[in-house]
C-alpha cells in the first residue's frame, strides 16, 4: 500500500476514533464525582500569591500565613 | 566563565555580520547585516565591561516575582500599538486617496509595502508583546513561582523586539516571502524560532517549578498558544535560501500544498495567537478585575479542549473554489461552524463571571472594556463561521467584508482585552494605588468603540456591495461592472473606515497619556495597606 494511502486511511479511521474518545473522556473527566469541590478551590488561584511567590519548602512559614487561602 | 563563551559567540556574530555587509546581494540583507552587527557589537562591549568584575551579591530573588520584564513588555505593547494603528490609519487613507502613495516614497512607502508593516505591527508587535508580557505576569502569579531561567526572559523580550525591527525594515526594503502573516524571510524566521523556543523554555520551566498543585486554566491557553505557534511557524516557513548572503528564499512546498500549509498556518495564527493566547488573558484579568472567580471552571476546561480539537482543522475555509479538493474545503467549513460552540461557550463563561456584579459595568470603565471585548469576540466568532460557509464565501471572499470581519475581531476582541489588561497591570506593576483618571478610560472606551463600529459597518456595506457588483451580469451574461467601477463606488466607505481608524488611534493615545500619568502622578500604593478599600 502506498504510504500516503495508508496515512490517509489511518487518519480517518483509527486516529479519528482515538481523538473522539480522548475528547469525550476529557469532557466526562471534568464532571467526575468530587470535581466541583476541587474546581471551586482551583478557580480562586488568581486571588492567592498576588505579591510574592510561595515560600520555598522548609522556609519561614510566617510569610505564608499572610496569604489568605479562601 | 560563561562571559568568555558569550564574548566569543558575539565576536563571531559581529565578524559574520561584517562579512555579510560586504557580500550582501540586496539592500534589505545589507541593512539587516548592519543592524545585527551594531547590536552584537554593543552587546559585546556590554558583556566585556561586566567580565571579571566582582559579582554583586544578589539576595534571594526566589522570594519576589520577576516583574521588570513585564513592565518593559507593557511599554513595548503600548508603543507598538501606536505604531501599528498609525500605519493602519495611513494605509486606510491611501486606499481612499491614492495620492497619499507619494511619488517621492514610491517603492518604499506605498500601500503594498506598508500593509504588511501594519498587519505585523498590530498582530506580532502589539498583540505579541501583550501576550508575552501578560503570560509572564500570569504564569508567575498562578504558579506562585518566579520565572524560570533568570535573564532568559530578558533575552525573549529583546530578541522579540529585534525580530520586529528586522521584519519591519525588511518589508520596507522589499524582503518578503509573500505569505500572509508570515512575510519575514528565512534568517528572520530562524531568529524568531530561537526566541520562541526560549519563550517556551521560560514558560514551561515556570510551570514545572510551580507551587500551586493545579495548572490554572489561563496557563493552559497560553501554553497551547506557545506550542502551536512554534509548530505553525516552523512548518510554514520551510524554505531554502538562494544564497547565505541574500534575503531571497524558495518555498519547499509548491502549488496547492503551499496554499494549504499557508492557510493552515494563517488560520491557526488567528486561532492560537489571537484567540487562545488572549483567552488566557481573559481567564486571568476578567476574574481579577471583577474580583470574583470565573463563572464555571468546568466550562473553561471544556472550552479549552473543544477549541484545541476544532481550531486546527478550520484553515481550508480560506481556499473555497480553488484547486484544493472539495472534501478538504468542506472539512474546513464544517469545523469552522462547529467552532461556534466553544467560542460562545468561552464568551458566556467570561460574561457570566460578572453575574452578581453587573453594577461594576456602571462604575468601572476597565471592566466595561473587557466586557465589550467579549461582545466583539462573540460577534466575530459568529460572523467567521457564517463567512466560511461556501455559499456565503462566494459573496464575501476577496471583498472588504473580510477586512471588516478581521478588524471587528482584532480591534474589538484583541485590542479591547489588551487595553483592559494594560489598565489593570500598570497600577499593579508600578505600585500605584489607582489609575490616573477613570474619565479618560471612559473616553478611550467610547472613542475605540465608535471607531470600531464605523470601521465594521462601512466594511460590511462596501464588502457586500463589492461582492454584488462583481457578480452582476446583464441579460446576455456579460459582467456589468469593471473592477475600477467597484473602486470608485467604495470611496465614501473607505473614508468612513479611515475616520473609524482615527478614532481608534486617538483612543489609544488617550490611554498612553493616562498610563504615563498613572506612573508619574497617581498616588503610590502604601506598603502597609493590606486591606482592600471598596471603591464605592
Amino acid at each position: 500500500m502506498d504510504f500516503y494511502t495508508f496515512l490517509r486511511e489511518f487518519a480517518d479511521s483509527w486516529m479519528l476514533l482515538f481523538m473522539v474518545v480522548v475528547f469525550v473522556v476529557v469532557i466526562f473527566w471534568a464532571f467526575r464525582p468530587g470535581s466541583t469541590k476541587i474546581y471551586d478551590d482551583v478557580a480562586n488561584i488568581p486571588f492567592r500569591h498576588v505579591d510574592a511567590p510561595a515560600p520555598e519548602m522548609g522556609a519561614d512559614k510566617s510569610a505564608a500565613s499572610k496569604e489568605v487561602r479562601t | 566563565m560563561s562571559n568568555y563563551i558569550k564574548l566569543i559567540a558575539l565576536g563571531l556574530v559581529v565578524l559574520f555580520a561584517m562579512l555579510a555587509t560586504n557580500y550582501a546581494r540586496d539592500i534589505a540583507y545589507l541593512v539587516h547585516a548592519i543592524i545585527i552587527m551594531v547590536v552584537a557589537a554593543g552587546l559585546f562591549i556590554h558583556v566585556l565591561r561586566n567580565t571579571d568584575e566582582p559579582q554583586v551579591a544578589v539576595g534571594s530573588l526566589a522570594n519576589e516575582y520577576f516583574d521588570s520584564v513585564v513592565r518593559a513588555g507593557v511599554i513595548a505593547t503600548a508603543f507598538w500599538g501606536i505604531v501599528g494603528f498609525l500605519v493602519g490609519v495611513l494605509i486606510a487613507f491611501q486606499l481612499a486617496f491614492p495620492a497619499l502613495n507619494f511619488d517621492w516614497a514610491e517603492g518604499y512607502a506605498n500601500f503594498g509595502r506598508l500593509r504588511p508593516i501594519h498587519t505585523s505591527a498590530v498582530i506580532f508587535a502589539f498583540c505579541g508583546n501583550a501576550l508575552i508580557a501578560t503570560s509572564f505576569y500570569v504564569v508567575q502569579r498562578t504558579c506562585a513561582a518566579r520565572l524560570w531561567g533568570g535573564n532568559l526572559a530578558w533575552f525573549v523580550f529583546w530578541g522579540y523586539q529585534l525580530f520586529i525591527v528586522l521584519a519591519a525594515t525588511g518589508y520596507l526594503l522589499g524582503a518578503t516571502q509573500s505569505k500572509e502573516y508570515a512575510e519575514p524571510e528565512w534568517y528572520v524566521d530562524l531568529w524568531l524560532t530561537v526566541v520562541w523556543l526560549a519563550y517556551l523554555a521560560v514558560f514551561m520551566g515556570t510551570l514545572i517549578k510551580r507551587k500551586e498543585p493545579h495548572i490554572y486554566v489561563a496557563n493552559w491557553f497560553y501554553l497551547s498558544f506557545i506550542i502551536t505557534i512554534a509548530l505553525l511557524h516552523v512548518v510554514n516557513n520551510l524554505s531554502i535560501p538562494v544564497s547565505i548572503w541574500g534575503s531571497k528564499s524558495v518555498q519547499v512546498f509548491s502549488g496547492v500544498q503551499d496554499a494549504m500549509v499557508q492557510w493552515w498556518y494563517g488560520h491557526n495564527a488567528v486561532g492560537f495567537f489571537l484567540t487562545a493566547g488572549f483567552l488566557g488573558m481573559m481567564y486571568y484579568f476578567i476574574p481579577k478585575q471583577a474580583e470574583r472567580p470565573v463563572f464555571s471552571y468546568k466550562l473553561s476546561i471544556i472550552h479549552f479542549w473543544s477549541l484545541i480539537f476544532l481550531y486546527i482543522w478550520a484553515g481550508p475555509h480560506h481556499l473555497h473554489y480553488t484547486a484544493l479538493p472539495d472534501w478538504a474545503t468542506t472539512l474546513g467549513m464544517v469545523f469552522s461552524i462547529v467552532l461556534w460552540m466553544p467560542s460562545w461557550g468561552g464568551m458566556i463563561n467570561g460574561l457570566m463571571t460578572l453575574s452578581g456584579a453587573w453594577d461594576k459595568l456602571r462604575t468601572d470603565p476597565v471592566i466595561r472594556m473587557m466586557v465589550i471585548s467579549l461582545g466583539f469576540y462573540g460577534m466575530s466568532t459568529f460572523e467567521g463561521p457564517m463567512m466560511s460557509i461556501r455559499a456565503v464565501n462566494a459573496l464575501s471572499h476577496y471583498t472588504d467584508w473580510t477586512i471588516g470581519h478581521v478588524h471587528s475581531g482584532a480591534l474589538g476582541w484583541n485590542g479591547m482585552i489588551t487595553f483592559g489588561a494594560l489598565y489593570f497591570l500598570v497600577p499593579v506593576l508600578w505600585k500605584r494605588e489607582r489609575l490616573y483618571s477613570l474619565t479618560l478610560v471612559s473616553w478611550h472606551f467610547w472613542l475605540a468603540t465608535i471607531g470600531i463600529v464605523l470601521y465594521a459597518s462601512s466594511m460590511w456595506v462596501t464588502g457586500i456591495m463589492e461582492g454584488l457588483m462583481w457578480r452582476e451580469v446583464d441579460a446576455n451574461g456579460f459582467l456589468v461592472n469593471s473592477f475600477a467601477d467597484t473602486v470608485a463606488a467604495k470611496k465614501p466607505m473607505n473614508i468612513v473606515r479611515g475616520l473609524g481608524g482615527v478614532l481608534f488611534l486617538s483612543g489609544a493615545l488617550v490611554m498612553c497619556y493616562n498610563l504615563w500619568m498613572t506612573v508619574r502622578r497617581a498616588p503610590a500604593k502604601e506598603a502597609s495597606l493590606t486591606v482592600a478599600v471598596p471603591a464605592e
